[in-house]
């Protein structure tokens, strides 16, 4: 055997359970045994899931998708960070082989008022939708499309775009941060039109909206801590807030 | 500017960081006047250096403006605080924020608290006694004696110790603040960001310390 293939866990679960966004929540303890090191942390709540149907009670309610930290939807709040223990992955990319037998892991839903808990571990993250809806597009030409190639793109401006689309919406974010501010999410889909020819014809009024809708969502305001960026899965940098700041003032200033 | 601006949350953080950095330039100026205290001359250098402070017409009207700029600060700060509070209701039951983020960075409000009762005591000590309660005669160049307050106010123990930790408040205030100051105002570049960051780290470290030096030197008589 060796490489710590096939290893087995023996596990204290604690979950915060919440039926609905007005219920009062609270901690759940489960112990679970024989936990494979391979599994990932979403199929570790499979089992538990499965367990709970079988003892015929209700099953966590937790958000995934893809399963494969694309999508961004497992949010999890485990142990005290977003994604839990490990850097640059999602809940669904991180495998119990960062635990140790005998481990309490504590998973909570992301914290924030502009998130409310739908059930136990999913939020409810259309405020993000919203931002996005109120200024993340861009105008295009009817009738043929033209040549791709007929618009030049600098090389060191469309790999800043790229790195900031990289971005998945998972609030990761705004869960890290003390303040529960949405600047990285909201300065990333800033970056990425702004830094290209094609999101140049609202580029003034897009910071303008987008600030305002996370403003009005509810989300707090950034203080420079850096949690963000060191909780993003997708590595998402400061430096897309910087840009924002940038844009902004310089939206307001005409 | 639109007034919209600086009512959003970025707005905010452009005047936050723009009184910050105002604030940091008064300390360079206020060290560096202070520091001839270090001709150890009896204060004579010192005293000829606040007298001009004291009535030249622009250090006075930038008086002014300072403290509207510190109360602008503080201000503000309470406001973001506030905001940021009820931007996450229910507070996590394990936080581990050491994980992705530096103590002091998370802890300005409570660092800013600290500096904020620091100043109180600190304008009652020398603000207060220069501008309206008077000072304790003339030197020997017939300035007013700004030195002796210090002197007087230096040979008290405990006062020393509270300036001291104080400067350790500002330092961690400004080991955070320097450089957050330039990102919240978009300053953000790969060549320049890491020369500002050493660069504050530099001023967080070295202001605070040469401020804490006057009140121990002079309380162990190595500053007569």
């Amino acid at each position: 055997m060796g490489s710590g293939h096939g290893t087995e866990l023996n596990l204290t679960l604690k979950v915060w359970r919440q039926k609905n966004a007005k219920a009062a929540g609270s901690f759940e303890t489960h112990q679970l045994t024989g936990i494979s090191t391979d599994m990932s942390f979403l199929e570790m709540f499979d089992v538990l899931n499965e367990k709970l149907i079988h003892e015929g009670k209700e099953a966590i309610a937790f958000d995934h998708d893809c399963r494969e930290g694309i999508c961004g939807a497992c949010s999890m709040y485990i142990n005290g960070r977003p994604h839990g223990p490990k850097n640059l992955v999602t809940t669904c990319q991180l495998h119990m082989r960062s635990f140790k037998n005998g481990d309490t892991i504590v998973v909570e839903p992301w914290r924030s008022a502009a998130f409310p808990v739908i059930k136990d571990l999913a939020v409810d993250r259309t405020a993000f939708d919203r931002i996005i809806a109120s200024g993340g597009y861009v105008s295009v030409n009817t009738g043929n499309a033209q040549d791709a190639n007929n618009i030049l793109i600098p090389k060191e401006a469309a790999d800043e775009a790229f790195s900031a689309a990289a971005c998945i919406g998972c609030g990761a974010c705004v869960a890290a941060c003390k303040n529960a501010s949405a600047m990285l999410f909201v300065s990333a889909k800033v970056s990425q039109l702004a830094l290209l020819p094609q999101g140049q014809v609202e580029r003034k009024e897009r910071v303008k909206k987008m600030v305002a809708q996370m403003d009005e969502e509810g989300f707090g305001n950034c203080t420079n801590t850096g949690a963000c960026e060191a909780e993003c899965p997708k590595g998402i940098s400061l430096e897309n807030i910087a840009r924002m700041n940038r844009e902004l003032t310089a939206a307001s200033l005409k | 500017m639109s007034q919209g601006f600086l009512k959003s949350s970025v707005g905010k953080k452009v005047l936050m960081g723009l009184t910050g950095l105002f604030l940091i330039s008064f300390l360079l100026v206020h060290c560096f006047i202070n520091s001839l205290i270090f001709f150890n001359d009896g204060g004579l250098t010192f005293n000829t250096a606040a007298a001009f402070m004291a009535h030249n017409w622009l250090i006075r009207a930038g008086e002014l403006v300072l403290f509207a700029g510190l109360i602008l600060h503080v201000i503000q700060a309470l406001i973001l605080t506030l905001e940021n509070r009820k931007a996450r209701p229910v507070g996590y039951a394990k936080f581990d924020g050491a994980a992705n983020s530096s103590w002091y960075s998370r802890s300005m409000g409570l660092l800013g608290t600290l500096l904020l009762i620091f100043l109180i005591i600190h304008l009652i000590h020398f603000w207060v006694k220069s501008r309206f309660t008077g000072l304790p005669g003339e030197d020997a160049n017939g300035n007013e004696n700004l030195y002796a307050v210090m002197q007087f106010t230096f040979s008290i123990g405990i006062v020393v110790v509270i300036y001291a930790l104080s400067m350790i408040s500002l330092a961690y205030h400004l080991l955070h603040g320097f450089q957050s100051a330039f990102q919240s105002l978009g300053l953000n570049h790969k060549t320049y960001t890491p020369l500002i960051k050493k660069a504050g780290v530099a001023f967080s470290l070295i202001i605070p310390f040469i401020f804490a030096l006057m009140p121990v030197l002079m309380y162990f008589g190595v500053i007569k």
